[in-house]
């Protein structure tokens, strides 16, 4: 491991070769063998000691993003069989009733050597807007396993992610890095956007990856002018042209590839063609390790790389009788390529005809004034819904009603009558999710 | 601009959205003829919710929807007069 390799986040810098050769948490770390423990810290970066410190050490890592509810805990902790907590502030877990409960205190200590031989499960919370999450169970290895063989490679990346680590699509950025030896460079709880590219920038970040949401927000930002990545990567979400070709125009000699993946099913494939949904040819045959399927237009997958079940949750299949995952994204196929259309429950129904948001958003966003839309439904009294757009503009000085028009006649050239947004709002901004996707209260 | 003139003009703009030819706009036309469907009313209820603030037919339970364009303009009427 190269003594420059480092984990910081601007308040925190911990070379790499120091974590590895010491315990992070140091004498803690003794009290954690074998159990199921909740990381629960306030940081980023402790998260990821967390991790390197107990794997193989734990039985169970039980990763808490920083917005999951309170109330939400007690579930959580039942259905992992949750018996120790590592976090932040102990007072405020004390009344859940878990009998061992640290503070983290990062301090490496050479004297307790990083010696698990546990097959560690990782925990996952599923990133659903209702209910209870659920908690896929991972192992390191599955989790991994997407991860190209680490080669040599001069300069070394130096990894940067918008999502946070303790979801999905930000784990597989920390794993990348560490597994390549490169450093990663977190963000901060509350950190601004500005702030934190501008530390990208300081630090020389060349792969950052993100959700389309993340990275339209990058592009309206006036600190991104700099910051100049050479691979850009997005997941999360349904990946448009438009904002494929913002990117390319942003970042002219980056390499800009996105990929799908779920916390079920695990990565499923990465698309470096430049364009919008993946080539029909990938379900053909089984890809790197990865079959993929679509039965009545939902998207399964099946691999080494998915979760094995819900914790707790023996009344759940994860899993179909078919061993494949049912991702719940709806594809269609269009001359060659398979094309994302949305959620099958987030469908809009619209006087008994179908309609998914994300479908009409992406032709919306073609528009080259257009940042970022979202569709949603409005109650009509005649067809039960119809549908309407917010809009947000690159621009806030451009000629919005003629934008307007010029969006309605994109819409008609290639949407069905009933997909047209009845009416276009321009609004200043579109609310996102903590796991940085475009909130859809109303699925 | 009364609510008669701005029903109209809205009718106008929804056809030609929805590229439908409209017949000439009398009130004992009936709106199945007006060469507008179900899609079009809806958006055109929206689009003058949002002029006028009010939506009569979402208001009221016992409304009863009205067949002819002189029966739409007075469910309108009546609505701005209860607001």
């Amino acid at each position: 491991m190269p003594a420059s390799s480092v984990l910081s986040d601007g308040n925190l810098e911990i070379s790499l070769s120091e974590v590895y050769r010491s315990s992070p948490l140091g004498p803690v770390r003794r009290n954690l063998a074998g159990k199921s423990v909740l990381i629960a810290v306030s940081t980023q970066i402790e998260a990821a000691l967390c991790l390197i410190d107990l794997d193989g050490h734990a039985r169970r890592l039980v990763l808490v993003p920083p917005d999951v509810r309170t109330e939400a805990l007690s579930a959580i902790i039942r259905d992992a069989e949750v018996d120790a907590i590592v976090c932040t502030d102990p007072q405020s877990y004390q009344h859940l009733g878990v009998p061992s409960l640290f503070r983290c205190h990062v301090k490496c200590d050479p004297n307790v050597p990083l010696d698990g031989r546990c097959r560690t499960e990782w925990l996952m919370l599923t990133s659903g807007t209702t209910g209870d999450p659920k908690i896929a169970v991972h192992t390191l290895a599955g989790l991994s396993g997407a991860i190209p063989q680490y080669q040599h490679t001069t300069p070394r990346p130096v990894w940067a992610t918008f999502y946070d680590i303790r979801r999905y699509g930000g784990l597989q950025i920390f794993l990348r890095a560490m597994f390549g030896g490169a450093s990663l460079i977190l963000s901060r709880p509350g950190e601004a956007l500005a702030d934190h590219l501008a530390r990208l920038e300081a630090a020389k970040v060349t792969h950052v990856s993100g959700t389309p949401t993340h990275w339209r927000r990058t592009l309206m930002s006036a600190a991104s002018n700099h910051f100049h990545p050479s691979y850009v990567r997005l997941s999360g979400e349904i990946v448009d042209q438009g904002v494929l070709d913002a990117l390319r125009a942003a970042h002219p000699g980056a390499s800009i590839g996105h990929a799908y993946a779920s916390t079920e099913a695990g990565v499923g494939f990465d698309v470096d063609d430049g364009l919008e949904g993946f080539p029909a040819s990938y379900l053909d045959a089984p890809r790197n390790g990865v079959e993929i399927r679509l039965v009545d237009g939902a998207l399964r997958l099946r691999s080494g790389r998915m979760a094995s079940a819900y914790a707790g949750r023996p009344d759940l299949d994860l899993i179909g009788d078919d061993g494949f995952v049912d991702t719940g994204d709806m594809v269609e196929i269009r001359q060659g390529r398979c094309f994302f259309v949305g959620r099958r429950g987030g469908i809009i129904n619209v006087g008994g005809l179908k309609v998914h948001p994300e479908e009409i958003e992406s032709v919306i966003n073609r528009h080259d004034a257009v940042r970022q839309s979202r569709v949603k439904p409005r109650k009509s009294p005649i067809l039960g819904a119809i549908v309407v757009a917010d809009i947000v503009l690159s621009r806030s000085d451009d000629d919005a009603d003629a934008i307007k028009q010029d969006i309605l006649a994109l819409c008609r050239a290639y949407l069905p009558n009933h997909k047209i947004p009845a009416l276009l709002n321009v609004v200043t901004s579109i609310e996102m999710t903590a796991g940085g996707k475009v909130s859809r209260q109303h699925a | 601009m009364s609510a008669r003139l701005m029903i109209i003009s809205a009718i106008e703009q929804v056809a030609k959205e929805q590229n439908k030819v409209l017949r000439p706009l009398t009130d004992d036309m009936e709106l199945l003829d007006s060469g507008l469907d179900s899609l079009c009313f809806a958006i055109l209820v929206a689009r003058l919710e949002d002029k006028l603030g009010y939506d009569p037919f979402t208001a009221s339970d016992d409304i009863e929807f009205p067949v002819t364009l002189g029966e739409f303009f007075a469910v309108y009427e009546n609505a701005r007069r209860a607001a």
